[in-house]
């Protein structure tokens, strides 16, 4: 159990997806001018990597992983080639059922983030977890907790930096430091300091 | 003639005032997270280029025959398989590179510079221009990331494409490596600064101011 803890908090904190990966900057840049979009993308982030993440380990060692195909006689096979086509697939269905089951049964919370959905199929931090799921050799159940981990992350992550950015609404910047240049800016500040996190976990 | 000069101004105004990285904020992931070393940002961006040019060329040849409805998976299915195939070959032939760039290859797939060409460009236009335009945002590209990753080995290691050119204090010489550098921070500090310079030397690249303050009492006053 105490494994599983601390692998959330490590896919959260130490390994945050944008911070420390840049896994995910084009939509974390792109949605951090107002919290509330912010915060919506967030919840949206955790819930399609913890959604996906463990189909994806399914899918993987059912079908793609070398020997999967053992019991069909075929011990040799290996598609694990096929991986980022299978993978990539996944993430647009779950996206898309996500959608239509939120649209269907819980309207309010669909009509607050529906917008960013979509958008997360073509996220690179939601197939990133997928893929490092693979190299990490992670089980079902480690899957599970990495991906809602990261997903915490990536989600504690843009909260921060809207919030940062709307308080520097009324800051003076020069003209060609303002939006993107002072974004990059903060993103580096904040990244300086969650780099200290892995340093608490090298210090354990 | 004319056409050729056009395909010229298609294929160089993506290097500084088109730049897919600093002004389309596109495909930023992947830029920040090679560029430690020269020689895996130059992989990078070779790799990048070869699959933004034919998958837009491919999705371009067949434009007239995708379905509206489903035309993002196509193109998805396309990108993901070239880059299955540049992925296997850096396997083969660079391993100890492949390694170094980890999942990051794989995720040319979702690089949204791709998609985000293919979408808004080849799905309209005749393969030649299209191609052009794709090779042209993958020198873009390639150009802010060998910046990077130049400026970050040369400060981080003292040394470039593993080379040594700054000698290193530990071994006699004078320059103590800053390991900043090659941390994550570095990386959005550099590419910060460099849409900096590029903003100030090209003003009109600037964003507007999103608030303007409200006027105060003696400002109102006059």
């Amino acid at each position: 159990m105490t494994g599983l803890g601390s692998l959330f908090l490590t896919a959260a904190f130490v390994d945050n997806m944008p911070l420390t990966l840049f896994l995910g900057l084009c939509t974390f840049l792109a949605l951090s001018k107002r919290p509330e979009a912010a915060v919506g993308l967030g919840v949206a982030m955790t819930g399609v990597l913890g959604v996906t993440v463990p189909l994806n380990h399914l899918i993987y060692q059912g079908l793609l992983a070398p020997g999967a195909w053992a019991w069909a006689g075929m011990p040799d096979l290996d598609l694990s080639y096929l991986s980022l086509i299978a993978f990539i697939g996944v993430i647009a269905a779950a996206v898309q059922l996500l959608e239509m089951i939120l649209d269907r049964f819980f309207p309010a919370i669909h009509a607050a983030f529906g917008v960013f959905l979509p958008l997360l199929t073509v996220q690179c931090a939601i197939l990133a977890g997928s893929l490092f799921m693979v190299e990490r050799d992670y089980t079902l159940a480690q899957s599970l907790v990495f991906g809602l981990g990261s997903g915490t992350g990536f989600a504690v992550a843009v909260a921060m930096l809207a919030a940062i950015r709307t308080r520097l609404a009324y800051a003076d910047l020069p003209a060609g430091l303002r939006g993107l240049g002072i974004a990059f800016v903060l993103t580096g500040l904040m990244s300086l300091g969650f780099a200290s996190f892995a340093q608490m976990a090298a210090a354990q | 003639m004319a056409r050729r000069i056009d395909y010229w101004g298609v294929l160089t105004r993506q290097l500084i005032s088109q730049n897919p990285v600093t002004l389309q904020i596109l495909g930023i992931c992947s830029a920040l997270a090679v560029t430690t070393s020269l020689a895996t940002a130059l992989t990078m961006s070779v790799s990048l280029t070869v699959v933004l040019t034919l998958s837009a060329g491919i999705v371009s040849v067949i434009r007239h025959h995708i379905p509206d409805s489903i035309r993002l998976i196509v193109q998805i299915v396309i990108v993901a398989s070239l880059v299955i195939v540049i992925d296997q070959v850096l396997q083969a032939y660079l391993p100890d590179i492949s390694r170094a760039l980890s999942v990051y290859v794989g995720l040319i797939t979702t690089n949204c510079l791709v998609l985000g060409r293919t979408e808004a460009f080849a799905r309209h236009n005749p393969p030649l221009p299209t191609m052009v335009d794709a090779f042209g945002n993958g020198l873009g590209y390639s150009f802010i990331l060998l910046l990077l990753g130049g400026i970050r080995e040369l400060f981080g290691k003292g040394e470039l494409f593993g080379i040594e050119v700054l000698p290193l204090a530990d071994a006699g010489g004078w320059f103590t490596p800053l390991s900043l550098m090659l941390l994550a921070p570095s990386a959005f500090f550099l590419l910060g600064l460099l849409v900096w310079a590029i903003r100030s030397l090209r003003p009109e690249q600037a964003e507007a101011p999103e608030y303007s303050p409200p006027r105060t009492a003696t400002e109102a006053a006059e």
